[in-house]
């Protein structure tokens, strides 16, 4: 079986693992790293929002054999790491973690690994178009919330990047 | 659903002011730390005794099952643990599924037990048959039936402590003070919960009265307050059914039929599918066929490979159309209103076309079954008709087979049945190993359980500026209650033969949930179910957002005809003082008949359930520029621009539970009407992702939403599906007055051209993509 080697959440890990399967699988089923969520597996739901090389991207729809070794894989899990301790909050969490929590978004939580991964992202991208979020970045974030709680999302992403 | 218990109750009422004057008995359980417990059905659960429209249950319910439950008067209790680490533990039986009932258990416990709200861990109790009816998660009951016994036990945990305090401080209990956990003297001693509870405890159960906390010292109920979960699930930590690592328990997909509910008959090529890469086995069970690998994505490759003769489901062939005729020849007679120039009469047939609940988190399960046990791990909202069925399915008797209650992504109806949990025994038996069953989405879409279609003929008839008469006639593709009241016997009398025993249930529980808040002279309104063939069940709010859609439109063209404003109509033929309540301040709040621009309008509806009221403003734009707006994969269309939820809930525990619950229900509201329809097309549903069945997206929901929580001192009420009605009404108003025209199809568009290309039936599901890495971003 090939081994896979990549960067998850900051350390190198290598899995025997057949070169087809998604890395979701990989990480939830192989790794045990629970935080990307399954729910849809066609990358349309955006659950399994996570960063590659610091992008947005859902490893349900990329196979671990595309992987470089050089990869930076990061999920929910990891996303604190992403910024210096001096950004991290009261809970040591990612700036937007921090603004999840203040807004109290979560409902069934299960979609809002994915949601801030997600926001993490779009703020980044916005940033280095050299503007700030608009209503219309807002209305383009693909990732579904059943319970509905879109309200509080855009605002903690508002607040959120803020503080980023 | 538990609402029907409610409304029979004999119990006096437990309104803020009578409630601190009441004694009520407690129990102290033996052992050796403080378990403080009360009656699990303190207001209700006796009163569950008398439901309606249960027909026979004493002569279902076994007499040895009333002579165990007899046995054993505290079994039923619901306790409340103080820990030596000086926390305290209550194991809620009730489900999680994201409303938020496990953050409200905990502020009242630590309301009435001066702890910290972080120094209570709330859990959710596995099955536990010997409390029947009172372990259903349903009808937004949990806090309404929970509020009073869950205080009782924390209050008799305080009680013993503040004894045991007393006695090793040599003082008497009424000058104790209790703070955070910590008791002290008036010489300013102190000890804490976590070092009296042991010696506290008492070897034997006995009774306790007590008296509960004056709710004018609250300090915590009705301040806003986060949820308990909320670190977790920010930081990936919420652990759900397919989170759960359980030992050997491997991922398991199951192969469907190409026609909804289509049987396997033979599997093709077993052997070839089982030598796929990390594929361990294949088998077929009622519903299909079983794959379970190393991983789930080896799974969808597993099941794709599959090739299985199938016996055609129940509506091959058949369509939309078929199905709605069918309805429409089920469709009782209405008594003949006159329209003569003195007495007209409005008549108005809306038609509700299939809705899914689709929970983010698919219909899952684990299980372990053993030759001579079984365990099970779902997301359930009746989990002891859960044990009840599995057992009776397995050939095992219920105390051999352990039903755990998991968090849920979700529920909206869908986790009242066990699907999931039932088809993962399936497996785990035919395989002979502990398996992770995951619906894939596209199961989940066209296979999991629908809201039903429905018709809903309504005829108003009015004269010299009143409404002589109001009558709504429902009719419905069956909505499968057959989980009856949370255990077997209620469950078995709702299957009786020909769809009778759950049309009674449909029947009350349609009766008790459907009311018309108006004087509006002959109120008659009546349901006919028929059709059993498709999987349904109650969705978020059950009838009344198709029943709410259709009457409150028509009280519009009431107003219209006698030329009144909408809402001033309202308030004058409006027979319920808290809907009047609700409706004067969302037509302070929401700016009620403000100056909007052709193309836009307000609307506006009510909703009376769950022991409380709600009015819902919306402003909808329906201009070309907006419906046009163009969004990849996606349903645009008339969007609501503003939605304004004024509700009273009774006594509220959290403000900020309770908003976030209207915001929900908002989405959901705006997704009934205007987008969300599952298309029965030659015997299948052809949703079959997130971009076929649309639910309201970030390009759909309101960029502002507001929420007002009115002041009340009736008891806690109803709050998960309280706003899902309003709305769905309020937006069909909205969108009748952009546009001049009443719709009478739900959701608006079900009649547009499909906004996707449908997924193939064969295989099932769609292959997982590989292209991930061009959308980054």
């Amino acid at each position: 079986m090939p081994e896979q080697t990549f960067i998850l959440n900051g350390e190198p890990v290598t899995v025997d693992v057949e070169d087809d399967v998604r890395l979701l699988w990989v990480l939830r089923d192989i790794l045990g790293v629970k935080g990307p969520k399954y729910g849809c597996g066609i990358n349309v739901c955006k659950a399994c929002t996570s960063h590659i090389n610091g992008k947005a991207f859902n490893p349900c729809a990329v196979p671990v054999g595309k992987l470089d070794a050089k990869d930076e894989i990061t999920t929910i899990e990891g996303l604190p790491g992403e910024v210096p301790e001096s950004k991290r909050g009261e809970h040591g969490l990612h700036p937007m973690q921090e603004s999840w929590l203040d807004k109290d978004v979560a409902q069934c939580g299960y979609c809002q690994p994915g949601q801030i991964m997600a926001a993490v992202a779009l703020v980044k991208k916005v940033r280095a178009e050299g503007r700030t979020i608009t209503d219309a970045d807002l209305d383009g974030i693909r990732n579904i919330c059943r319970c509905g709680t879109y309200t509080r999302i855009r605002e903690a992403i508002r607040e959120g990047e803020q503080r980023m | 659903m538990t609402e029907i218990q409610e409304d029979i109750g004999t119990e006096p009422s437990i309104g803020r002011h009578s409630v601190g004057r009441r004694r009520f008995l407690g129990y102290l359980i033996g052992g050796t730390t403080v378990v403080a417990a009360a009656e699990l059905g303190l207001l209700s659960g006796q009163a569950a005794a008398k439901i309606p429209s249960a027909p026979q249950v004493f002569d279902a319910y076994d007499l040895s099952d009333l002579l165990t439950h007899a046995a054993q008067p505290t079994s039923s209790l619901i306790t409340v643990t103080i820990n030596e680490d000086g926390t305290a533990s209550f194991a809620l039986p009730r489900a999680e599924v994201g409303q938020g009932i496990t953050t409200a258990a905990a502020m009242i416990i630590a309301e009435e037990l001066d702890l910290p709200l972080k120094k209570i861990d709330v859990t959710l109790a596995p099955a536990r048959p010997e409390l029947i009816w009172n372990q259903i998660t349903g009808g937004s009951n949990t806090i309404h039936a929970m509020y009073t016994p869950i205080r009782v036990a924390a209050a008799v945990a305080k009680k013993t402590l503040l004894e045991a305090a007393a006695a090793q401080l040599g003082g008497v209990v009424d000058e104790l003070e209790t703070r955070d956990g910590v008791i002290t003297d008036a010489l300013g001693n102190s000890l804490t919960y976590g070092e009296l509870t042991a010696q506290a405890a008492s070897p034997d159960t006995k009774a306790v009265e007590v008296g509960l906390k004056d709710e004018a010292t609250f300090t915590l109920l009705g301040k806003p307050t986060n949820r308990i979960d909320a670190l977790d699930a920010v930081t990936g930590k919420k652990v759900y059914t397919t989170d759960l690592d359980v030992k050997g328990a491997l991922p398991t997909m199951v192969c469907r039929a190409p026609t909804l509910n289509g049987k396997p008959t033979k599997v093709l090529n077993a052997a070839e599918v089982k030598a796929m890469p990390g594929v361990t086995h294949v088998a077929m069970v009622p519903t299909g066929v079983a794959v379970r690998a190393r991983t789930f994505g080896q799974c969808i490759d597993g099941v794709r490979a599959l090739r299985v003769d199938w016996e055609d489901g129940p509506v091959v062939g058949e369509s939309d159309q078929d199905i709605l005729s069918g309805v429409k020849a089920a469709e009782l007679p209405m008594p003949a209103l006159p329209n003569t120039p003195l007495a007209k009469t409005i008549a108005y047939d809306f038609t509700f076309w299939f809705r899914s609940n689709s929970p983010m988190d698919t219909n899952s399960a684990i299980a372990d079954v053993r030759s001579d046990r079984a365990e099970i791990w779902s997301g359930l909202k009746n989990p002891i008709v859960t044990q009840q069925q599995i057992a009776l399915e397995l050939g095992l008797t219920p105390d051999k087979v352990k039903v755990n209650v998991m968090q849920a992504g979700g529920s909206f109806g869908r986790r009242l049945f066990f699907d999931g949990a039932m088809e993962a025994a399936q497996v785990s038996k035919a395989m002979g190993v502990p398996v992770k069953l995951m619906w894939h989405r596209s199961d989940d879409a066209r296979v999991g359980r629908a809201h039903p279609l429905a018709t809903s003929r309504v005829r108003a008839m009015h004269a010299a500026g009143e409404v002589l008469a109001f009558q709504q006639s429902h009719t419905a593709v069956e909505m499968d209650l057959r989980h009856g009241f949370g255990e077997i016997v209620t469950a078995l009398a709702a299957d009786l033969p020909a769809g009778l025993g759950n049309l009674g249930y449909a029947q009350t529980i349609f009766a008790l949930t459907t009311g018309i808040p108006y004087d509006f002279g002959v109120l008659l309104q009546t349901l006919n179910e028929t059709d059993t063939r498709f999987n349904t069940g109650a969705m978020r709010n059950v009838y009344s957002p198709d029943v709410r859609t259709a009457n409150e439109l028509v009280v519009d063209q009431l107003a219209k005809a006698m030329r009144k404003d909408p809402l001033a109509f309202r308030l004058e033929f409006c027979r319920n003082e808290r809907v009047r309540g609700v409706l004067k301040k969302a037509r302070e709040v929401a700016q009620w008949g403000k100056p909007m621009p052709a193309g836009t309008a307000q609307g506006i509806a009510v909703h009376t359930e769950y022991k409380g009221a709600s009015a819902c403003v919306v402003e909808i734009d329906c201009r070309p520029e907006t419906v046009g707006r163009r969004v990849r994969d996606a349903v645009t269309g008339p969007r609501v621009m503003k939605a304004t939820m004024v509700t009273d809930v009774g006594q509220v525990i959290n403000p900020r539970g309770v908003e976030a619950q209207m915001q929900g229900a908002i989405n959901d509201g705006i997704a009934m009407t205007l987008t969300s329809s599952l298309h029965l097309v030659d015997g299948h549903f052809e949703e079959a992702s997130w971009d076929n069945y649309f639910y309201t997206r970030q390009w759909n929901t309101p960029p502002e939403i507001e929420v007002v929580i009115m002041d009340s001192a009736e008891p806690p009420g109803g709050v998960g599906e309280a706003g899902v009605a309003p709305t769905a009404a309020a937006v069909a108003c909205a969108y009748a007055r952009a546009t001049g025209k009443v719709p009478t199809e739900f959701p608006i568009n079900h009649r547009d051209p499909l906004a996707f290309e449908p997924k193939p039936r064969t295989p099932p599901i769609p292959p997982s993509p590989t292209d991930g890495l061009r959308w980054t971003y």
